[in-house]
C-alpha cells in the first residue's frame, strides 16, 4: 500500500483565524489510486483543511507539497492547474440548464473560427454521456435539465466534470451526507471507479459508515488536531466512531441511552 | 435513449412533459400568437386584418417592439431588467437629429455618436447593477428618470423645443433611409424595412443563446450565478455587454424612427421598457432568469403587435387595448410559474 505514489503531502501545517487555531500541526498524504476519508466531528477542521488543500485558503505554518514539491496557491484556479479538484456541496450546476451544457459550463468546446465560432453541442453531448457512462452512470439524454435529476445523480455529474477536466486529486466535501441510502451507495460506487482510475480522491464525511465502506485510509481530526493517520487494517469502525466524538462522551452516551432503552422495555413490558 | 430495464414507467413520462415543456419555452406564444390571429381573422376579417395591408400594419407594430423585446429577453434570461430603454430611444434618436440638423453631422456620423452615446449608457447601467449589487430594476428605473430628463433638459436648452424635424434635409438621408426606413413592395402592399431588422436580429440572437459559448454564460448567469461564477464565467463582464445590448436595440429602434419621420422627439418610446418585458414574457421568458427564448420575445412582439391593431380593425376603442395587454400578461406570467416550478423541482 505505502508503495504507491504520494500526490499530496501536509507536514505540520497549521491554519489560524485570528485567535482560532482552526488545524494545528496536521500531517497527512493523499496517494495516487487511493481514497483518503477525512473524518471528524461538527467544527473538527476538516473543511478548512480541504480549502488549503484546494487553494482557498493558505496555510500559515508547515509545509504542503504537491508531488514533493512545496506550493503555496494564490487561489482555487492554481490549484486546479495542479491537478486538484474540489466539488463542494453546493456542486456549481445550474439545475434548468442540461446535463451537457452543465458539464462544460465555462469551458464549452467549440467549432469554426471568428463570429462562425460556436459551441460544439453535439461533442458536448457525446462526451458527457461517455464520461458518465464510464461510471457506470446511464444518463437516457443529455438536454435533461440537471434540476430533475437525483441527488446523487448531480453529485456524479459534478464529480465527472472535475475528473474529465484533467484532475487527478478529487477532493469531495460531503458528497454523501444529503443523499439517502441508495442515492450514497450510488456515489460511492462513482468515486471507487475515479480511484481504479489511479486518481487520489480525498473524501469527507460525518458517517463512519461511509468511510469504511470506501476508505483505504483514514486521517481522523477532533478539534483542530489529528489524531493521526490510519490504514484499514490499523483501525476497527468503532474505534473510529469513538475517536471521531472524542472518545469518552460516547460512551457515556451509549450508556444512556441503554438505561432510556432497558426502561422504555420495562415499562412496555 | 430512453433504457427500457427501468420498469418505473410514471417516472419516465413525467420526466417526459416536463423536458418537453421546457425544452420548448416558445409553444405558448406560438399557440397564442396562432390563437389571437384566428379571433381577429374571425372578428375583423371584413374590415380586412387578413388582407396584406392589414398584415403589414401589425407586423410593423411588431417589428419595432420584437428589436427591442430580443434584447430585453436575453438580458432578462441573463437575470437582470433594464427599465431605461423607453428613454434611451427618446435620447438617442434626439441626439442624431441634434448632431445632424443642428450642428450639421452627415447622418451617418451622428448615428455613429449616438450608438456611442447608447453603448456608453448601456455600459454605465451594467456597471453599476454589477459594481453596486443592487437589483437592476432599481439601477435602470433610475436610468428610465435620469436619461428622460436629461433628453427634455438638454433638447430645451440647445434648441428651445421639444420636437425636431428637418433630418430629410441633412447629408446622407437618402442612403440611411434606404436602410432603415425603406419599404418593400410585395403585391403594391408596403412592408417596412424594419421587420427585415427584426427578422435578422432574432436569427442573430437565438445564434448567439443556444450555439455560442456566450449563450452558455447568459443562461448560467441567469440561472444560478454562484455556480457560473465558480465554472469560471466572467459574469461581471456578459452583463455589462447585455446591458450594452439592450441600449443598442433601443438606439436601432430610435434611429428606425428618426429617420422614418424626419425628426425626433423628446418623448419618444416612452412606455416601451415595458411592452418590452410583456413581449419577453408572453414569450417563455422568466422575470427570474436562467430560462427563456428569442423566438419567443419575437412572437411576443407579434402577438402584442397582432392585439394592437386587431382591435383597431375590429372597431373596438383602442383604450381596451391595454386591459387586453395586461391580462396576457398576467396569464403569461401564470402559465410560465408553473413551467419553473417544474424546472426547478429536484428530485431526491
Ligand atoms: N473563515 C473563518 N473565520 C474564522 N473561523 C473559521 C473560519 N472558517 C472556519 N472557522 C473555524 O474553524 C473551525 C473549523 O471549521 P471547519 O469548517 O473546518 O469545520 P468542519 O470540520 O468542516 O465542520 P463541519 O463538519 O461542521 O463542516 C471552526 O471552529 C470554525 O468556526
Ligand atoms: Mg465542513
Amino acid at each position: 500500500m505505502s508503495e504507491k505514489k504520494i500526490l499530496l503531502e501536509l507536514d505540520s501545517v497549521s491554519k489560524f483565524f485570528g485567535n482560532i487555531i482552526a488545524l494545528r500541526d496536521i500531517s497527512m498524504q493523499v496517494r495516487a489510486g487511493e481514497v483518503m476519508c477525512l473524518l471528524g466531528d461538527n467544527g473538527a477542521g476538516k473543511s478548512t483543511l480541504i480549502k488549503i488543500l484546494a487553494g482557498v485558503h493558505q496555510h500559515d505554518r508547515g509545509e504542503y507539497r504537491v508531488e514533493g514539491q512545496g506550493v503555496r496557491f494564490d487561489s482555487p484556479r492554481d490549484a486546479l492547474d495542479r491537478g486538484i479538484a474540489a466539488v463542494y456541496q453546493d456542486l456549481a450546476l445550474v439545475p434548468m440548464m442540461s446535463i451537457a451544457r452543465n458539464f462544460f459550463l465555462g469551458s464549452e468546446p467549440t467549432l469554426g473560427w471568428g463570429p462562425l465560432r460556436r459551441f460544439d453541442l453535439i461533442k458536448a453531448a457525446r462526451v458527457a454521456k461517455e464520461e458518465l457512462a464510464k461510471m457506470g452512470i446511464d444518463v437516457r439524454d443529455t438536454s435533461q435539465p440537471v434540476g430533475t435529476m437525483s441527488g446523487g445523480e448531480r453529485q456524479c455529474v459534478a464529480i465527472a466534470r472535475a475528473v474529465y477536466f484533467g484532475a487527478n486529486v478529487l477532493i469531495l466535501d460531503e458528497p454523501t451526507s444529503a443523499l439517502g441510502v441508495k442515492e450514497a451507495g450510488v456515489v460511492m460506487r462513482y468515486i471507487a471507479q475515479t480511484r481504479s482510475r489511479g486518481l487520489g480522491v480525498v473524501f469527507i464525511t460525518h458517517n463512519p459508515h461511509h468511510a469504511y465502506t470506501i476508505g483505504d485510509r483514514f486521517t481522523i481530526l477532533n478539534r483542530g488536531q489529528s489524531y493521526g493517520t490510519f490504514g484499514k487494517d490499523e483501525i476497527t469502525r468503532e474505534d473510529m466512531v469513538t475517536m471521531m466524538a472524542g472518545g469518552e462522551e460516547l460512551k457515556a452516551i451509549e450508556q444512556e441511552i441503554a438505561e432510556i432503552e432497558s426502561e422504555a422495555n420495562a415499562a412496555g413490558e | 435513449m430512453v433504457s427500457n430495464q427501468h420498469g418505473e414507467d410514471e417516472r419516465l413520462r413525467t420526466i417526459g412533459l416536463v423536458r418537453s415543456l421546457l425544452s420548448r419555452p416558445a409553444l405558448g406564444a406560438a399557440g397564442g400568437a396562432i390563437v389571437i390571429w384566428t379571433i381577429f381573422a374571425i372578428v375583423a376579417s371584413d374590415r380586412g386584418f387578413v388582407s396584406l395591408q392589414g398584415t403589414a400594419t401589425y407586423l410593423e407594430v411588431a417589428a419595432e417592439l420584437g428589436i427591442l423585446a430580443i434584447a430585453v429577453a436575453l438580458l432578462m434570461i441573463g437575470g437582470e431588467f433594464d427599465l431605461s430603454i423607453g428613454s434611451m430611444i427618446g435620447l438617442t434618436g434626439m441626439a442624431m437629429t441634434i448632431l445632424s440638423v443642428n450642428l450639421g453631422l452627415s447622418i451617418p456620423i451622428a448615428m455613429v455618436l449616438s450608438l456611442a452615446i447608447a453603448l456608453g449608457l448601456g455600459f454605465l447601467n451594467g456597471y453599476m447593477v454589477v459594481r453596486t449589487g443592487l437589483p437592476s430594476f432599481i439601477v435602470t428605473l433610475g436610468s428610465l428618470f435620469i436619461l428622460r430628463g436629461l433628453t427634455i433638459g438638454t433638447t430645451r436648452l440647445l434648441t428651445g423645443r421639444t420636437q425636431l424635424g428637418g433630418l430629410d434635409e441633412a447629408s446622407g438621408y437618402g442612403v440611411m433611409s434606404a436602410i432603415f426606413a425603406s419599404d418593400i413592395s410585395i403585391s403594391g402592399v408596403e412592408f417596412p424595412i424594419s421587420i427585415l431588422w427584426w427578422v435578422a436580429i432574432t436569427a442573430f440572437g437565438t445564434f448567439v443563446l443556444l450555439k455560442s459559448r456566450v449563450g452558455n454564460w447568459i443562461f448560467s448567469i441567469g440561472g444560478d450565478v454562484n455556480s457560473a461564477r465558480m465554472m469560471g464565467v466572467p459574469v461581471r463582464r456578459v452583463k455589462i455587454a447585455l446591458f450594452m445590448t439592450t441600449a443598442a436595440a433601443a438606439w436601432l429602434v430610435a434611429m428606425i424612427q428618426a429617420i422614418s419621420f424626419t425628426g425626433a422627439d423628446v418623448l419618444r418610446g416612452e412606455q416601451r421598457e415595458f411592452y418590452a418585458i410583456i413581449a419577453a414574457v408572453i414569450g417563455g421568458t422568466l422575470l427570474t432568469g436562467g430560462y427563456g427564448s428569442l423566438i419567443g420575445a419575437a412572437l411576443g412582439a407579434l402577438i402584442f403587435g397582432m392585439v394592437r391593431q386587431g382591435i383597431v380593425f375590429a372597431g373596438v376603442d383602442a383604450d381596451w387595448f391595454q386591459v387586453a395587454l395586461g391580462s396576457m400578461l398576467v396569464m403569461a406570467v401564470l402559465v410560465n410559474s408553473v413551467i419553473r416550478r417544474k424546472a426547478a423541482e429536484t428530485k431526491r
